[in-house]
């Protein structure tokens, strides 16, 4: 694929279907990642109604899946209780946030793949949709340093490299749709 | 993993700091965050014009941190929610 470009119509890109079906299958992935947990305390029921909050955490913790600690991370580096008050206030949000992006992504994106045209606010959830692919996956390739360096590092034997050559086509992707809304 | 978060700070200042402003937002730099998207989310999130925004993802990337923002807590709370939900850490 060429990426996203801006046209007259918009913003459009065009998939193939094993395309649209690779990313379909990763953004299902951090969706039930990230979903929140049916074990999570009710929300309020007044600002359930107002929409005023997605509910509080009772006791939130850093999560120990390190790819659910990078999409959930704490807002305090030095301050455990500050840092821990924010995860109850803000945990649930950014989590059906992320949910919300994720789907707003599969529903323009046909699992058969074609060619597609983007909103603003479409292509924005796009963003940050794919960011999270990107964010998950660089946790399990350990990405630690300029992802360039990443093919020199991983021989086409590895297991990891598909995973590699994936990562670095969502990257640009993304940063297709990042220059065609600039 | 490394650790690079958009993190929430009271700066230490021998004197005390004026009260309006006294919170960060100190956003810093990892490997797996596109440089155009960062500096597209700082013109988001911050509302900072392109040149600005590109300055501060340029100071992230070089430096390793960047103080994006400054002001009340609730604000810079505010601000890390929304870079958060971009992705930003």
């Amino acid at each position: 694929m060429a990426g996203f470009r801006r046209t007259c119509e918009g913003v459009t890109a065009r998939f193939a279907r094993p395309e649209a079906v690779i990313i379909r299958d990763l953004v299902e992935q951090v969706i039930e990642l990230v979903e929140p947990p049916p074990t999570a305390p009710d929300a309020d029921e007044l600002e359930a109604i107002v929409g005023m909050s997605d509910g509080d955490l009772e006791d939130p913790e850093m999560p120990d899946d390190p790819v659910l600690a990078r999409l959930l991370p704490d807002a305090y580096r030095d301050d455990p209780d500050a840092a821990h008050d924010f995860r109850k206030f803000t945990e649930l949000g950014l989590r059906s946030a992320k949910v919300e992006s994720a789907q707003t992504l599969l529903e323009s994106l046909p699992p058969g793949g074609g060619k597609i045209k983007l909103s603003p606010k479409q292509a924005e959830a796009w963003l940050r949709s794919l960011n999270d692919v990107r964010l998950a996956l660089g946790v399990r390739l350990g990405v630690t340093d300029d992802f360039d360096g990443l093919d020199a590092e991983v021989e086409p034997d590895d297991p990891r490299y598909a995973y590699v050559q994936v990562y670095q086509w969502l990257a640009y992707i993304q940063g297709s749709l990042v220059a065609a809304l600039s | 993993m490394s650790v690079a978060p958009v993190e929430v700070t009271r700066p230490e200042t021998e004197k005390q700091a004026a009260v309006d402003e006294p919170w960060l937002t100190i956003v810093w730099n990892d490997p797996v965050n596109l440089m155009d998207y960062v500096t597209y989310v700082f013109q988001r999130v911050f509302g900072y014009p392109k040149p600005k925004a590109e300055k501060l993802m340029l100071d992230v990337h070089h430096k390793g941190k960047a103080v994006v923002a400054a002001g009340a807590r609730e604000s810079m709370e505010r601000r890390r929610c929304m870079a958060m939900v971009s992705g930003r850490r």
